[in-house]
């Protein structure tokens, strides 16, 4: 092997282990999520650092600044469109894989730490996402940054003060660009950086993906191949139909603008990016601490929880670890479909109604929560105790719930919700 | 003799525990001044975003222009003039209590509704559907010879509408 060939192999072999067990090559045991999702964030660094050449954080010259790139740069649209695809579909991919490991019991003993930076990841990747939504400063940016530093303000003891932090004042004004900018091109990238490299390095560390469980023989390792180039040429593969996947897209789909920011006037209606759609319906059935606050608490607690609970990961390496949990994972996702549906009409029409004013505190907030926790409770026991279910899979049940009526409410609020909010036919 | 023996020996582990508390504590001091740095800078710019307001009563008109039980959209000082029913003037904010947006009236509904997540405030300002906690802020309004004039410096929170929030002639 040439020198310069094999110091790139080197290189190459500082992220991966010189030989991988040839049995997580399998394409359907990852799909290739988390590599797609390096391949993204590659692209996204890329066409990033070109508009910031272009780009003016003032909110007098944002928005001219991005007609300018997309009327007068050469290729200025495409670079804005490939980044805008890009960060879209990496939201989707992320989300996947993280139901890919739930799914694949990835998250069990050696692998703990790793979920809960790639949750932190999760996070930081929709934080970018939502800050540069704000940047090029038109109506849907200004009123993006108005609902969300107001939805800070439900945070009990230290809402205020957080408001006042990331708008630069009790205002939304060119210090609120300032603080948005800053996060989105150097506080966030960065932090993304580390933590993406130490998320690799413990894939490594817990010996590379997942793999099944061997009960007649234990002892016999599975056999290995070397990493270049049975591994890295898949990647490379898997990255580049992705590239070009993402590269086409640009061409003929574009990024919406809308007309510059006019604070006198909020757009009918305005809605979140489609990412927090999901949380904007809860928004609109729940009282705001609890939408704002204490759901998302639970919900973030829950998943950071969950690896840290005896024997919640299913058999590794096995989609949903068996032919039981595949079926349990079918009807969960029925049900709440169904379920998530149906509570969305029937609060529709109680909020038609008079009577929702009185007390939301209580009637929108603490009972909600509190038949959430009893529901869960008692479904859990009766899964585990009645059906005899594993803890495991009642858990992947739970996973799946989440993320089955997040995508529910994320479609509705897409799709079905017209002038004023209100749910309509597309 | 005088036993000089201590001289000579490596440091007791009286001062090296000594010297290794004295760095962490300068280890702290430096982390809480970087942290005191970090938070005046970002607090010296809470002024920055304050619109300079050369005026905070705004003009909105004389009496005889409006008619009872309607509203009036005053741009210039971003308020609502609602005349109720019974001819008093009531100076609205325009921004929705639930997250900020900015609350249009509905002529034909006779209500204000919020384009973002539906909320729906009367003519006096009270939630008639969630998920607003709380009625849109009000304005003190002065009348002076016959002319209505708004003081917006602050926007006045309240629980629900009581008739001392609005001015009769």
């Amino acid at each position: 092997m040439p020198k310069s060939r094999r110091s790139i192999t080197d290189l190459i072999l500082h992220l991966h282990p010189p030989t991988v067990p040839e049995e997580t090559l399998r394409f359907n045991l990852s799909w290739g999520l988390g590599g797609m999702a390096v391949m993204l964030v590659g692209l996204l660094f890329f066409t990033g650092i070109l508009m910031l050449l272009v780009y003016q954080p003032s909110t007098d010259q944002a928005y001219t600044s991005i007609l300018i790139l997309t009327r007068e740069v050469p290729f200025g649209l495409w670079v804005r469109n490939i980044h805008h695809w890009s960060a879209n579909l990496l939201v989707v991919i992320s989300v996947l894989h993280l139901l890919r490991v739930a799914l694949t019991g990835a998250f069990g003993p050696g692998r703990r730490l790793n979920w809960v930076i790639g949750l932190f990841l999760l996070f930081l990747l929709l934080s970018s996402n939502f800050t540069g939504y704000l940047l090029p400063w038109d109506q849907l940016a200004y009123w993006a940054v108005t609902i969300c530093t107001s939805m800070l303000g439900y945070i009990p003891f230290c809402g205020q003060w957080l408001q006042e932090l990331f708008r630069g004042g009790a205002e939304i004004g060119p210090a609120t660009l300032a603080n948005f900018f800053v996060l989105h091109v150097a506080f966030i990238p960065g932090t993304l950086f580390i933590l993406l490299l130490w998320h690799f390095w413990l894939v490594r560390r817990a010996g590379g993906l997942v793999q099944i469980k061997k009960n007649d023989a234990p002892e016999a390792p599975s056999p290995r191949v070397s990493t270049v180039p049975n591994l890295v040429m898949r990647e490379a593969a898997v990255g580049l139909a992705l590239v070009a996947f993402v590269l086409t897209l640009a061409i003929f789909w574009n990024t919406p603008l809308l007309e510059q920011a006019n604070p006198g006037m909020s757009p009918n209606p305005a809605k979140a990016p489609w990412y927090f759609m999901g949380f904007q319906e809860l928004l609109l059935h729940l009282h705001p601490v609890f939408a704002v606050f204490v759901w998302p608490l639970l919900g973030a607690a829950a998943f950071l929880c969950v690896p840290f609970w005896r024997d919640t990961a299913l058999p590794t390496g096995v989609w949903f670890g068996s032919g039981q949990g595949r079926t349990l994972a079918a009807w969960t996702t029925a049900i709440g479909v169904v379920a998530t549906l149906t509570l969305i009409l029937i609060d529709n029409l109680l909020l038609g109604s008079a009577t929702a004013v009185t007390n939301t505190f209580v009637t929108r907030g603490l009972l909600p929560t509190g038949v959430l926790m009893v529901l869960s409770a008692g479904l859990y026991s009766w899964l585990v105790k009645k059906l005899n279910y594993s803890r495991a899979e009642t858990v992947m049940a739970g996973i799946i719930l989440v993320l089955v009526t997040l995508t529910v409410c994320t479609i509705i609020g897409v799709w079905f919700r017209g002038p004023e909010m209100h749910l309509v036919w597309p | 003799m005088v036993d000089n023996r201590n001289n000579d020996t490596p440091p007791g582990p009286n001062r090296r525990q000594f010297l290794n508390r004295l760095w962490a504590f300068f280890g702290v001091v430096a982390l809480v001044e970087f942290g005191w740095l970090g938070l005046s800078f970002l607090n010296s710019r809470k002024e920055r975003n304050k619109p300079v307001k050369t005026e905070s009563i705004v003009t909105a008109g004389a009496v005889e222009q409006f008619t009872p039980a309607t509203v009036t959209a005053v741009p210039l000082g971003q308020f609502y003039l609602a005349c109720l029913a019974d001819g008093s003037f009531l100076a609205l904010s325009r921004t929705c209590t639930h997250l900020g947006c900015s609350v249009p009236w509905d002529e034909e509904k006779n209500q204000f509704v919020c384009p973002c997540h539906g909320s729906t405030f009367n003519l006096t300002g009270e939630v008639l559907s969630a998920p607003a906690p709380r009625p849109l802020d009000y304005y003190p309004v002065r009348i002076e010879n016959g002319i209505v004039k708004v003081d917006i410096s602050t926007p006045q929170k309240r629980g629900r509408f009581e008739s001392t929030q609005a001015t009769r002639i």
